[in-house]
């Protein structure tokens, strides 16, 4: 008896069968992606007033105090990016001048600028990404006088979130740079 | 780590090798919706075997469990459906001597898979023999089998290479049953979360932690050509670094002496050499160290992120991707750096490109209008497939028969920023089959061994 050709035969005659539950499949797929529990959780995300979304970010850059400390009294720990980007705002370089000058009066203290990235990004990309963006604030220190060699820069990629959410608003807190120090 | 980890094999007698071509097939390039009905056999064993395996083992019924671990593994598979036990009419003893085909075609069983189980004294020391017979019920005879003596404690891995075998014979593909997955073992909030690297057999048995939390480590990958080595990325010290650990004797290594840190490695297809970023002053780029000359090369020389590389088969190209376009694209280049061609071109962006152990298809990340994709596309870029789209998933790792992808998905929290989970799946190539890989713990970055050596 020859078994693959009976089996070959079931196969033709099932294969619209075969079809049919594919499409069913495929679909039945999509549908518990797309959780009903996910739809209302954005919905209740664009509800939220969006003035008050306008007054913590620009564009998409963070432009809020929460979760940002201090390097020293009056002198913020932390900058914030734009999704993909390492180009400081006028901001960013405004907290990173004040920064620069505390450290030039207490040249004893040394620094890591750590690095982060928002969770929407593959962990490779992102840890390259993390360390472009201590990058761009420690030449920023540098310009202004902080030498090389009290900087260290150190990437966490998307590691380290400060904000656990899913959601624009703790994506922008969450691409930082944080000037921290070392001793 | 203890030594003999693994599997001692004294012996492996193939009973009969067989010649039919008549045994039932399965076409597995088609997404299978209509499994083949099988009846996995409870393997037998005899009184003083039983008790010796209780006083080794702790085991009632070894071979009702490994008859339980090939099932399971099959089914898992998506091309079998084993029919339950409870339906059989012939005893596993006289089944395995001589099976009464009208009873099993009678249950609907296509395949047969029957067994034998005895414990054996050498030098004074406990083994156990497993013997298996693959039988076609309606071609009424036995295809194929093996004998297969071993220390008791791996017995579960008898049952991963008797699936592999049945695999092999009814498909005609090779199998990945007797494999392990590397992989970061997950804990705590979502702002603090502990990783440890952790080492699994496939089917999710065997869990063993290999780093202890303390530091943070990543993306853990084994050799492809020595299943007793791994490259991951660490930072032990705050000095993030890829290493080199061989699971057997525990012994570690830094690799390379590099100014900034060294990150998503690879090895080689022949294990000889690994590819990894190096990220200083702002910039990535993609390195080779030879890990026999200790000779280290960069490869790409671009002001942009180039990350994620990964070898080709016959180890004559890699891909990787790179945001020189703008966004994250996956690029071909020659493994000295020489001729690099974009080849991904879809909406969205793309990355954590690797390529399939049978050479013809990349697999990828990508990310396109918020929602994350696994997909596959050739190695010139066309024929694009997304197999699986969610809120966040990536890093895709091939079985080593190239039929299955395993990754990692993220949930989505909710608005109090609680409910994040992380955990691994596995999807066919044909899109079909999508599961949910049992661990311990939240899990994330898998690596999937080769087939295991001795």
């Amino acid at each position: 008896m020859n078994i693959s050709k009976i089996l070959k035969n079931a196969f033709l005659i099932v294969i619209f069968g075969l079809l049919v539950t594919a499409c069913a499949t495929k679909k039945s797929v999509k549908t518990t992606t797309e959780s009903t529990s996910t739809t209302k959780a954005e919905e209740t995300q664009k509800a939220d007033p969006i003035e008050k979304l306008d007054a913590l970010m620009q564009g998409d850059v963070y432009i809020g105090s929460d979760t940002v400390g201090e390097l020293a009294s009056g002198v913020p720990d932390r900058v914030f990016f734009a999704t993909n980007e390492t180009i400081l705002t006028t901001a960013s370089r405004e907290t990173l001048r004040k920064q620069a000058a505390w450290l030039r009066q207490n040249s004893n203290v040394t620094v890591v600028v750590e690095g982060h990235a928002d969770e929407r990004g593959t962990r490779e990309y992102n840890l390259a990404l993390g360390e472009r963006r201590a990058n761009a604030a420690k030449d920023y220190l540098m310009t202004y006088g902080v030498s090389s060699d009290r900087i260290k820069v150190l990437s966490y990629g998307k590691e380290r979130p400060v904000d656990s959410g899913s959601n624009p608003l703790s994506w922008s807190k969450n691409r930082r740079s944080v000037t921290v120090k070392a001793n | 780590m203890k030594k003999n980890l693994f599997l001692i094999i004294i012996f492996y007698v193939i009973l009969k090798p067989s010649i039919s071509f008549s045994l039932v097939e399965i076409d597995i390039t088609r997404g299978n919706l209509d499994p083949m009905p099988i009846s996995v056999s409870p393997f037998f064993s005899d009184k003083i075997t039983d008790e010796n395996i209780k006083k080794n083992l702790n085991i009632e019924n070894l071979g009702q469990e490994i008859s339980k671990v090939i099932e399971n593994n099959l089914e898992k598979t998506g091309l079998f459906d084993a029919i339950e036990k409870e339906a059989f009419l012939q005893k596993p003893d006289i089944a395995h001597l001589k099976p009464r085909f009208e009873d099993w075609a009678l249950i609907k069983s296509q395949v047969l898979i029957t067994g034998k189980v005895t414990s054996k004294k050498i030098n004074e020391k406990d083994y156990i023999n497993i013997e298996f017979k693959l039988w076609d019920v309606l071609g009424a005879k036995m295809v194929d089998g093996f004998s297969l003596t071993t220390t008791p404690r791996s017995w579960r891995r008898v049952g991963h290479k008797i699936s592999d075998k049945v695999y092999e014979r009814l498909t005609g593909e090779s199998g990945y049953f007797d494999t392990r997955i590397i992989y970061v073992a997950e804990e705590g909030p979502k702002t603090q979360r502990i990783k440890k690297l952790a080492l699994m057999d496939q089917d999710g048995f065997n869990t063993k932690y290999i780093t202890l939390g303390s530091e943070l480590v990543l993306t853990p990958r084994f050799n492809p050509a020595n299943d007793k080595e791994i490259t991951y990325m660490s930072y032990f010290r705050n000095m993030p670094r890829v290493y080199i650990v061989n699971l057997q004797t525990g012994e570690q290594k830094v690799v390379g002496d590099f100014r900034g840190m060294t990150f998503a490695p690879r090895f080689s297809p022949d294990g000889k050499k690994l590819i990894m970023s190096l990220a200083k002053d702002g910039n990535s780029e993609i390195w080779v160290r030879n890990l026999e000359t200790n000779i280290q090369e960069k490869l790409t020389d671009h002001p942009s992120i180039d990350t994620s590389p990964s070898y080709s088969p016959d180890g004559k190209y890699i891909t990787f991707n790179s945001d020189r376009s703008g966004y994250q694209q996956i690029y071909v280049m020659r493994s000295d750096g020489s001729k690099v061609k974009r080849i991904s071109f879809g909406k969205g962006i793309y990355g954590t490109p690797v390529w399939s152990p049978r050479g013809d298809l990349i697999a990828f990340t990508k990310l396109h209008k918020g929602k994350f994709f696994i997909g596959v596309m050739r190695t010139d870029g066309s024929g694009e497939r997304l197999l699986t789209e969610n809120y966040y998933q990536e890093a895709p790792s091939w079985s080593p028969n190239g039929r299955i992808i395993i990754f990692y998905r993220e949930t989505k929290t909710d608005d109090k920023g609680q409910g994040f989970s992380a955990k691994l799946w596995s999807i066919d190539l044909t899109g079909y089959n999508e599961r949910l890989v049992n661990t311990e713990t939240d899990a994330s970055d898998p690596s999937w061994s080769s087939l295991l050596g001795n």
